[in-house]
């Protein structure tokens, strides 16, 4: 039993929500809809932020609420810290135009 | 409890099982309002500051400050004008004193004759005409003591759920903001339109992400082809300026708790809007034609879209934070509600309704869409939210082009 709390949106979602703070080396358990997985947690992660569930290849969409959040700029592994420095939004992306 | 979740009764589904009523002030032009305010309403900022030494001295007056009103064009003057005229016009105001300076391109009587429209008690000043700041206090303050003198003796009556238009937004998001709060105001959305009454959605920027999910509950086709068309408009402007829009949304405090692009912002503010379906799509500070959900195309900044809502007749607005906020308006009501228990209680001045709740398990979503109802009517019926109590009278216009 996962002493950790959690909150894993949608069977689609490649990320689950950590509810309390997670140190590394963790393992915690994410259930939604009828499937559960267990993940070891690779780095503390605070609450509020994001993990990953499954490994995500660099330049996958990146999916909460069962809808594209991002994408992946870096390969990511399963229980790592899903921020900024590894998914980037696709949209309003003005400065990704060229002139 | 008084909430009864998709419980089927002969077939109906009921979110409330009781017809909910309040107290109101109604107008000339028939709408309600649940506050009795003389506004002075300066439509330049050289006269706001005149506005203010008018409250300071009569009770019962509110007033905002603001940097616009002269050397605007176009579009953008038009907007403002709405905006200053929508604000008169809202049903929480009795009586509005117009005070310009005299020059500006913002016309305190073209303002004026707009809101006497509605039938309600309009006084038009300028400093110029009055000889100065002080002999313009004297006479503001002479018409305001006979306004809020009458104001006082308009008596409540009681009133249905379907006259009010609740505003809806969140700012200072965090994590917790599309698990909480933002879904509770969901319910309360899809509570008040089974009253027969009308929930604004707005933050155009923060849909960009989840515009499919609100076009497909559109009413019809023009509905769902504006939702696409507003969220382009607003997603092109970041494209013309070569921007990344995260540069200023989400912002450093999104970011920190947790916010990692807008579309994972959106997809958290879009849950505000409930489940009903999307009746029309409305200018900034345009008046909704519809009951039910309506979509106001109003930018993320907090007190722009506050303001756009007011403008538009909201007589009470719900606002979600996460990272806390002191947020308010002079007109009105604005009852913020926090996702998480600690800032709830770090914030508590500033905090009306904690719905932390949800994410401790301590209730549900619907439970927390049923207190924040029930939070509504006490407001309606003369509740003053923290903000009030605080005087915090927010104000700010979406500008649409350059001051010249």
């Amino acid at each position: 039993m996962s002493e950790y709390k959690t909150l894993f949106l949608n069977e689609r979602d490649s990320v689950a929500v950590a509810l309390s703070n997670i140190p590394a080396g963790a393992e915690v358990t994410v259930k939604a809809e009828g499937i559960e997985k267990t993940i070891r947690i690779l780095e503390p992660i605070r609450f509020g932020h994001k993990f990953a569930v499954r490994a995500i290849p660099q330049g996958d969409d990146i999916i909460k609420y069962g809808e594209v959040i991002g994408a992946a700029i870096a390969p990511i592994d399963a229980g790592e810290h899903v921020h900024v420095h590894n998914l980037e939004g696709k949209r309003g992306r003005g400065d990704k135009i060229v002139q | 409890m008084f909430i009864i979740l998709k419980a089927k009764e002969e077939g109906v589904t009921r979110l409330f099982n009781e017809k909910l009523q309040f107290w109101g002030y109604r107008r000339p032009d028939g709408r309600v309002g649940v506050r009795n305010h003389v506004l002075i309403l300066p439509t330049i900022t050289c006269a706001t500051q005149t506005a203010q030494r008018v409250t300071e001295l009569v009770s019962g007056t509110v007033t905002f400050i603001h940097q616009h009103g002269c050397a605007q064009v176009g579009t953008d003057y038009d907007q403002t004008a709405r905006t200053y005229a929508g604000l008169g016009m809202n049903p929480n105001v009795y009586g509005v004193i117009v005070l310009g300076l005299g020059c500006e391109t913002h016309q305190a009587h073209r303002i004026g004759d707009e809101i006497a429209k509605c039938g309600k008690s309009v006084e038009t000043v300028s400093i110029q005409e009055h000889g100065g700041t002080l002999q313009t206090i004297a006479e503001v303050a002479k018409i305001a003591v006979k306004m809020v003198q009458d104001a006082s003796l308009v008596q409540r009556e009681l009133c249905d759920f379907s006259e009010l238009i609740v505003g809806t937004e969140c700012g200072g998001s965090d994590a917790c903001s599309g698990l909480s709060a933002n879904p509770a105001v969901g319910r309360t959305s899809d509570m008040l339109v089974e009253q027969g009454g009308t929930a604004i959605l707005a933050e155009t920027t923060e849909l960009i992400g989840a515009e499919h999910l609100l076009a497909n509950r559109a009413a019809n086709d023009t509905v769902a082809k504006k939702a696409y068309a507003v969220i382009k408009m607003m997603e092109n402007r970041s494209i013309q300026m070569g921007v990344d829009i995260r540069t200023g949304n989400p912002s450093p405090g999104n970011i920190e708790g947790g916010l990692s692009s807008l579309e994972e912002k959106s997809l958290g503010a879009a849950t505000k809007s409930g489940t009903t379906r999307l009746e029309e799509v409305i200018d900034y500070a345009e008046r909704p034609t519809k009951k039910g959900l309506v979509w106001m195309d109003t930018p993320g900044h907090d007190i722009e879209q506050l303001t756009g809502m007011v403008a538009g007749g909201a007589q009470i607005v719900l606002f979600t934070s996460g990272r806390g906020t002191p947020t308010g308006s002079p007109i009105a009501p604005v009852i913020k509600i926090s996702t998480n228990t600690p800032m709830f209680e770090r914030m508590n001045e500033n905090m009306d309704l904690d719905a932390g709740t949800i994410v401790d398990g301590k209730e549900t979503v619907g439970e927390v869409g049923g207190r924040i109802m029930k939070e509504i009517q006490a407001v309606a019926n003369g509740k003053l939210t923290k903000a009030e109590i605080l005087k915090q009278h927010d104000f700010g216009i979406w500008r649409i082009g350059p001051t010249f």
